[in-house]
């Protein structure tokens, strides 16, 4: 009895983290002529506040529903908060990522202007407060209030370098990219309520919709959350949206907002309108492979750092978007236990992906900062400048790259051992269908890793393509501590999957009634068995032993074998004595044969110089043809049509009083 | 036909009311302009003080006092001095002849009438047929502001437009409450001399009175 009295419901705390993340916030306004105080106390805080936030949503994951209704919100419309084991999952996720940024941030900001640094904590923290309390939304009025103060909270902190008109227009974009979800999803509550009830989620559960009541509901929600997510082909905000933010603050609209979306979606989708059909699982399906296989060619043709990641993200969003569908489509034909599967791979990659999104856009804040260089072709050579930078990137690197034994791998491999359930789904179709994915999802992997080598090889290797006035500084103490707290988690994510599919298991079991097999269950804490142990199994830790092993024998070999042979020498030139710096490959050279081979899926526009110029320079761009195939004629139409109304405006007074007077006499002979 | 004395009177008034408003919409000639505003504002009196004295209504004495003082004498005195002081004398043809105007201020009158039909019959005051002519007189005011091109025309098109309310309130519901009345007469008096010093800015801007120049004011 006493346990219960000492320990407040997640959900009470939960909120009252929430609260204390505005209250930090706001705190920052108040000390703005103390920029000091902002960055070494306000910020550890908020990172305290993210660890607890951490912890509680973990202990939420096995412990029973909490709820609570708040004293808040409108007369006779009280905000209802619910913390179950979805919401305890992806509050643990922003917590563990949120403590990584907030961390970076207490170095990263310093040296701020103090107006810009007390607005931006203010921001950030609101930012992390609306996103908690989406997660917690127990009714769609709610959720809508802090979805809308999410979006307008990082529409902000987009903008914080506001003076530069490219981060304006980015800014707007995300925008109204947010705006077009936000109906989607307004919309799809609407579908759910259907006039009766109110718009607490325990009404919107129970409202038994008809077949095409529910698909309407469906494609909405996938609409609206998509949008955030960054799903084909409303993905245009993200390139634009992460590169004009500052890195902290990428590292949260990737590593956890977009994350929102993907928990929103799996609320409405699994909990909401429950009755899952196969179909719709289908479109998820093809939508996450086309996502992701579109984000990494893009991700590959491009060179500014952020943007390149940026299309990253909107590759991983495509695998979780896959591991979803696959869910569907297993859970839509009966096989529960095979959707329970997918829903936990994409939800461990949602997991992975925030962490080590999160550590490479913090890595490339690092770079930015020490060098005030964003684009790939300038850098080179940093690791001699930023050793320890440079290690935790590489984890990053490989993370992303999906390399055992890291936790990328993990997730992608969840994936596979997924669609190779296909052979239980009874329609021929989507057997077929299944593999195709799959086959794309592998493509889409390798390009993954071509991708992070030329990020790597380009920023850290070498030799600098641009010499600097200073030489590039290490990061500071905060902000690798941030980056080293991110890349613990890549590793201990990749090394002890078990625990982690537990847990996963736990939120399978009460969201969708069913988890993983026994046999998978009781495979014990070393090996990870998804579906049987015949069929499958990975043991990180094994594999992490025989790296070790395999790389300690050689390494033992080679120096025993070419002990003092070894010579020191300039390496031969080709016969081509001058060599410069700017000849090594950069990191358009390097996505050059990618160019080539998917020439059809860019827009790309060159401008070869003539033979006969004197100083010749080659110019090549790429473009994301969205903006022409779809978004420009949107656009067009939208002027044209203000151009019409804009008709109206004559300028000459009798004209305007002529509207007013037929409109007079108008009303006059209608009610006449 | 064989009303009392004062139906007459106001019919009467209703008539001069209607015949005053075609012919501002004729008049090119601003002081004339000025002049038939004033007359027009003079016949407002004489029939408002005609349903007071009919069915003492007291407060109807202060309107038409108001009315006096406002319409008929210090209006127009701004009005003349400002014509003075700026110098114009004559408006500029218009977008429609006159023909042309009177003929769609007869249409304007007819429609009018016949709008103002059905709700007379369920008036019950002694003027309920002159509503027709009040809502006439608001029609051919708002057509003499559409019409015209020079800004102080247009001020006293609003001003007629606002004789012709106010006749409608009279014959209709024997006029407005005496606070509504005062505030609209408050806002007429601050309305022309806010006016009056926007005449002097638009002549210094555009060396004229002359609104086509305001046609500059678009976007595009």
């Amino acid at each position: 009895m006493m346990m219960d009295v000492s320990l407040p419901q997640p959900v009470e705390t939960v909120v009252t983290l929430a609260v204390v993340w505005i209250g930090l916030g706001v705190a920052g306004l108040a000390f703005v002529r103390a920029p000091r105080f902002i960055t070494h106390f306000i910020f550890p805080c908020g990172a305290l506040v993210a660890l607890l936030l951490a912890i509680t949503g973990l202990g939420a994951i096995g412990a029973p529903p909490s709820v609570a209704i708040l004293p808040a919100g409108l007369p006779d419309l009280p905000f209802h908060v619910r913390v179950d084991a979805l919401s305890g999952f992806f509050l643990m996720l922003l917590g563990g990522v949120a403590f990584g940024t907030s961390l970076f941030s207490t170095g990263y900001f310093r040296g701020m202007a103090p107006a810009a640094l007390a607005l931006l904590s203010l921001q950030y923290h609101v930012f992390l407060a609306s996103m908690t309390v989406v997660l917690i939304a127990d009714d769609a009025y709610l959720f809508m209030v802090a979805w809308e103060a999410m979006a307008l909270a990082s529409y902000f902190l987009v903008t914080t370098e506001h003076h530069e008109e490219q981060n304006r227009k980015a800014g707007f974009i995300y925008l109204v990219v947010a705006h077009i979800g936000a109906l989607g999803i307004l919309l799809c509550f609407g579908v759910l309520q259907g006039g009766r009830g109110d718009y607490t989620f325990d009404a919107l559960r129970q409202a038994g919709l008809g077949d095409n009541w529910a698909s309407l509901a469906f494609l909405l929600a996938f609409l609206g959350f998509g949008a955030k997510a960054g799903m084909l082909p409303l993905h245009v905000w993200l390139p634009e949206a992460h590169p004009a933010a500052p890195s902290p603050v990428s590292a949260l609209m990737s590593g956890v907002m977009l994350k929102t979306a993907i928990y929103g979606l799996v609320r409405v989708v699994y909990d909401l309108i429950g009755n899952i059909r196969w179909e719709w699982g289908l479109l998820v399906l093809l939508v996450g492979s086309a996502t992701a296989l579109f984000g990494i060619l893009f991700a590959l043709a491009e060179n500014d750092l952020k943007r390149l990641l940026a299309y990253s993200s909107v590759e991983n969003i495509g695998i979780v978007l896959t591991g979803i569908g696959l869910s569907m489509v297993f859970i839509g034909s009966g096989q529960p236990v095979a959707g329970a599967l997918g829903l936990i791979a994409a939800l461990y990659h949602a997991l992975n992906h925030a962490v080590y999104k999160g550590l490479l856009f913090l890595g490339a804040g690092a770079i930015l900062k020490s060098t005030t260089l964003w684009n790939l072709n300038q850098m080179g050579g940093l690791i001699r400048y930023m050793p320890k930078t440079a290690v935790v990137f590489l984890v990053g690197v490989l993370a992303i790259s999906a390399l055992p034994p890291l936790n990328g791998f993990v997730s992608e491999w969840l994936t596979f051992q997924v669609s190779l359930q296909a052979s239980q789904l009874s329609s021929s179709v989507v057997r077929s269908l299944v593999p195709i994915a799959a086959a794309l999802l592998a493509l889409t992997g390798a390009l993954t890793g071509m991708c992070f080598v030329k990020v790597y090889g380009i920023a850290f290797l070498g030799q600098p393509r641009l010499s600097l006035a200073e030489a590039p500084r290490e990061a500071g103490g905060w902000e690798l501590a941030g980056m080293v707290w991110l890349t613990i988690g890549c590793v201990l994510l990749g090394i002890f999957p078990v625990f982690v599919i537990g847990e996963l298991n736990a939120v399978c079991l009460s969201l969708i009634g069913s988890g993983l097999s026994a046999e998978a269950l009781a495979s014990g804490w070393l090996w990870l068995v998804p579906t049987a142990g015949t069929q499958a199994s990975y043991s990180p830790l094994i594999f992490l032993l025989a790296i070790m092993v395999v790389f300690g024998v050689t390494f033992l070999g080679v120096r025993r074998l070419y002990r003092g042979r070894l010579r020191r020498a300039a390496p031969w030139d080709c016969g081509f004595p001058e060599q410069t710096l700017r000849m090594q490959d950069s990191a358009d050279a390097f996505g050059q044969p990618i160019r080539q081979i998917f020439a059809p899926l860019y827009r790309i526009r060159r401008q070869v110089p003539r033979p006969d110029d004197a100083a010749p320079v080659f110019r090549q761009t790429v473009e994301d043809w969205h903006w022409y195939v779809l978004y420009r004629p949107i656009a067009r139409l939208t002027t044209y049509l203000s151009d019409q109304v804009g008709k109206l405006q004559q300028g000459r007074i009798s004209v305007y009083l002529l509207y007013s007077f037929v409109t007079l006499i108008a009303l006059l002979v209608f009610v006449k | 036909m064989n009303l009392p004395l004062h139906a007459q009177i106001i019919n009467l008034c209703a008539a001069l009311l209607l015949l005053l408003a075609f012919a501002m919409l004729t008049q090119r000639r601003i002081r004339s302009l000025i002049n038939l505003f004033s007359a027009q504002g003079l016949v407002l009196v004489i029939s408002t003080l005609t349903v007071a004295y009919a069915t003492h209504q007291t407060h109807l004495y202060y309107s038409a006092l108001l009315t006096l003082v406002l319409k008929v004498m210090l209006l127009p005195w701004i009005m003349h001095r400002l014509i003075r002081k700026l110098n114009v004398r004559w408006d500029v043809e218009s977008v429609l002849n006159i023909p042309a105007t009177l003929l769609i201020g007869i249409v304007l009158v007819i429609f009018a009438f016949n709008l103002a039909a059905p709700i007379s019959q369920f008036s019950d005051t002694i003027a309920k047929s002159t509503l027709g002519i009040a809502t006439a007189c608001i029609f051919l005011a708002f057509l003499m502001m559409i019409t015209r091109r020079k800004a102080i025309s247009q001020v006293i098109g609003f001003l007629a437009m606002e004789n012709g309310l106010f006749f409608a309130a009279t014959s209709a519901t024997y006029g407005m409450p005496m606070v509504v009345e005062l505030g609209i007469a408050l806002d007429v008096l601050v309305g022309t001399l806010i006016f009056g010093v926007f005449f002097f800015h638009i002549r210094e801007k555009f060396e004229s009175l002359d609104i086509h120049h305001l046609e500059k004011l678009k976007e595009r």
